[in-house]
């Protein structure tokens, strides 16, 4: 019996056969026809008031659940306005489904109204992108799309479809896996590493003096979180988290050095830099991790393992890359390392390596001059506060900029998956949509939105969908009044020549614009009233509360590597700077 | 004055043969890789294959060795990409088709077509003032016919950009004539 049906009830029940429970969009015109047969769908869709934010939205859904994030939006001025999150999907590698709306097929090329060429303008923000031209293709898409996004290095596919598509009526069928991997014959991901190159890293590992684990977000794709925690544990070795892995190794565990890079801790980027072998994992050398490349962790061997052969070697050239994914290979490590003990062979012995950390981390704790009574207040001071003051299981989102930096250094991610934020692109704005998203993929979870003033102005319309859609999530404004991070350069690199850095204390008014959004809004001014708020805050669940820190403009972000340094110039804080010679 | 001289012998250019899915929007997507980067395409030919769900494209491109390993990584990973191979121009055999429209009056003619014929190119029109002649062959041959073209004033010239394949090494040239005639 063969069933006719749209284009569009073809769309959405391949969507729900993909198990998707919650699309965050925009109707529009050329989009519309799908919407229609969305009503009768059990999917969730959660209406934005900009389509960044539906884009963002899926990105913190998928960051914390591991599922596709899915986006649906019209075409033209929609489509551009998803490029945003789809670059910043893409550089994170997040899996991601966004849907465009297209003007019929036979008015594409002619500049139609709302007209523009979708798939040209993101095929290089996305992992993949189809402009699909006939109903009858739409199942086989959107399986593809979604084999695509969550396999291999997994990152955002783009589905781009005329109206007429949408409209016409097609014979449905549902494609076997089979007939999804024969349609796909060039893409054939890795995920099981080369033998060889297990063992060689076995015995590598085992050889070292100055091991250091070096764990980047690929960890948190491959859910290898565990498997990380057993080898570092098998081979008592120090493990550095990046920005994009803070969480896939506990903060609270002995071994735990935190993160490095160009604002992470002292003995985080000394370790690094004075290994003789880094044992990467799901990491890609990062300009912002390596600070200058010719002089980055010198005598250090190196062992890459990455799901993406384009990241062997594209930085620094590995003496053992394997390609394959963390959780299979590091699993496999462990057995390969478990054998040669079992053989007799001994490790290396790591005391001495891992007494010189711990005299790093004792010598250099981030620090920052606490407020004294009637002094502005300390950014960082109510970032520790908010993580002394946060429920078991708490998420934190971030926007991008000295606020970010502060809540990765001074948050204790013990769990995976609760932290969400915008690393390879910066995105600013990205924090309270893809706090939205987060919730609405944990609902059982309170998720924090720490955000800057100069971000929170990018994307704040968000809270009206939260408000409105009874999402509860919480912000915590941390107001300096300016870029801050921009600010930062400005003083340190151009001589204190402020230079469009300057936004303003009164304007807007964040409480009244948080209550005008349906949350509530609480302005903190000074350090006594910090803990209070943020237990009114937590103690708020039936709507989005907004709290507005009035920070020191003055505080930066230390330790710091600047950009083009070496990190054996990493710039302590000024107060620290007397202990420098302990860095050896 | 740019000169078409990228006979073998010239050590920055590359040749990568890349079998893709015969789709639209895929040369965009090969190209796209290379224009991101800065780098120039220096000639390209696309052709379906024996089998017409894939298309074959050959790229001629002057970059140095390690940035190039880094397209060909970032090439493979297009979805549409089956396969990629760097044919070493030792190692391949090239062909390259040019047509030329050449300015020569009557009384001259003969000089082009004689010209036409020590290389074993083709006439393919004649007019009371000018001549159309193609030559196909491997890219050393068709730098020099053209060189010598020039000499009489070319009107108009296309040069298809070059395809390869791998040449067969001894071994398996050996191997295909043993089982021509086994079979």
């Amino acid at each position: 019996m063969t069933q006719k049906i749209t284009g569009a009830q073809a769309l959405i029940r391949a969507l729900e056969l993909e198990n998707v429970d919650t699309i965050f969009g925009l109707p529009g015109g050329c989009i519309l026809p799908a919407y229609d047969p969305l009503l009768d769908s059990p999917i969730r869709h959660i209406l934005v008031r900009h389509e960044q934010g539906a884009g963002h939205m899926a990105e913190g859904y998928a960051h914390v659940t591991g599922r596709p994030g899915v986006a649906m939006v019209t075409s033209g001025p929609a489509a551009t306005n998803m490029v945003t999150p789809l670059c910043d999907a893409f550089m994170d590698s997040i899996p991601m489904i966004c849907i465009t709306g297209q003007v019929p097929t036979t008015a594409i090329g002619t500049d139609a109204f709302q007209e523009c060429d979708t798939v040209g303008i993101t095929r290089s923000v996305t992992k993949h992108n189809e402009l699909i031209m006939s109903a009858d293709d739409i199942p086989l898409m959107v399986r593809q799309a979604f084999h695509i996004a969550t396999t291999g290095r997994p990152g955002p596919v783009l589905l781009d479809l005329p109206k007429d598509v949408l409209q016409n009526s097609m014979t449905w069928h549902w494609p076997s896996d089979k007939e999804v991997l024969d349609s796909l014959p060039g893409y054939k991901p890795v995920s099981k590493g080369h033998p060889r190159m297990i063992k060689e890293a076995a015995r590598m590992i085992l050889d070292a003096k100055q091991p250091i684990l070096y764990a980047g977000g690929g960890i948190l794709k491959a859910r290898a979180a565990d498997a990380l925690r057993e080898l570092a544990e098998l081979i008592d070795t120090p493990v550095v988290t990046t920005l994009m892995a803070r969480g896939a190794f506990p903060d609270d565990h002995p071994l735990c050095l935190g993160m490095p890079g160009m604002h992470g801790n002292a003995t985080a980027i000394t370790a690094m830099q004075k290994s003789d072998l880094l044992i990467t994992l799901g990491a890609r050398f990062d300009d912002r991790i390596t600070g200058k490349v010719a002089t980055f962790a010198p005598d250090a061997k190196i062992i890459h393992v990455d799901i993406d052969p384009a990241e062997q070697g594209k930085v620094r050239r590995p003496d053992v890359p394997i390609v394959g994914d963390c959780r299979l290979v590091i699993e496999e490590i462990i057995k390969a390392i478990k054998d040669l003990l079992n053989g007799g062979e001994k490790q290396q012995d790591i005391s001495a390596w891992k007494s010189r950390v711990s005299g790093w981390r004792e010598q250099f704790p981030l620090y920052y001059p606490t407020n004294e009574p009637g002094e502005a207040l300390k950014p960082q001071y109510c970032l520790e506060q908010l993580r002394d003051g946060a429920p078991e299981g708490t998420i934190l989102c971030s926007g991008v900029g000295q606020h970010q930096m502060w809540s990765s250094q001074y948050w204790k991610f013990n769990e995976p998956y609760t932290w969400v934020n915008s690393g390879g692109l910066g995105t600013m704005g990205f924090s309270v949509p893809a706090a939205i998203g987060a919730k609405v993929g944990r609902p059982d979870r309170t998720v924090w939105a720490v955000d800057g003033d100069g971000c929170f102005q990018m994307t704040a319309q968000e809270l009206v969908t939260a408000s409105v859609e009874r999402i509860p999530i919480k912000v915590a404004i941390l107001n300096n009044s300016y870029l801050g991070m921009v600010r930062q350069w400005q003083e340190m690199f151009y001589e204190e020549r402020y230079s469009e850095v300057y936004l303003s204390p009164e304007l807007p008014d964040f409480v009244k614009w948080a209550e005008s959004m349906g949350c509530i809004g609480i302005r903190v001014e000074s350090p006594e009233e910090v803990q209070p708020a943020i237990e009114k805050a937590n103690s708020i669940d039936d709507r989005s509360v907004v709290v507005e820190f009035r920070v020191d403009a003055g505080e930066k972000v230390f330790p710091m590597v600047p950009a083009g340094f070496s990190n054996d110039d990493v710039l302590l804080h000024p107060d620290q700077n007397n202990r420098r010679e302990f860095l050896r | 004055m740019s000169t078409n001289s990228y006979a073998s012998s010239h050590p920055a250019h590359h040749i990568l043969s890349v079998l893709v899915q015969n789709r639209p929007g895929v040369l965009a997507r090969v190209s796209g890789l290379f224009a991101r980067r800065g780098y120039n395409i220096f000639s390209l030919a696309v052709a379906p294959t024996e089998d017409p769900m894939l298309s074959r494209i050959t790229i001629v491109v002057d970059v140095e060795s390690a940035p190039l390993e880094q397209v060909v990584k970032q090439l493979f990973k297009l979805v549409d990409v089956v396969k990629i191979s760097e044919l070493d121009p030792r190692r391949s055999v090239e062909r390259e088709l040019l047509m030329a429209t050449v300015r020569v009056p009557a009384e001259d003619r003969a000089q082009v077509v004689e010209l036409t014929n020590i290389f074993e190119g083709k006439i393919l029109a004649v007019g009371v003032e000018a001549i159309t002649v193609s030559l196909d062959g491997s890219p050393d041959k068709i730098d020099d016919f053209e060189e010598l073209l020039r000499g009489y004033g070319i009107v108009e010239l296309q040069r298809t950009g070059r395809v390869a394949l791998p040449k067969l090494d001894k071994e398996a040239r050996l191997k295909a004539v043993k089982h021509g005639k086994a079979s």
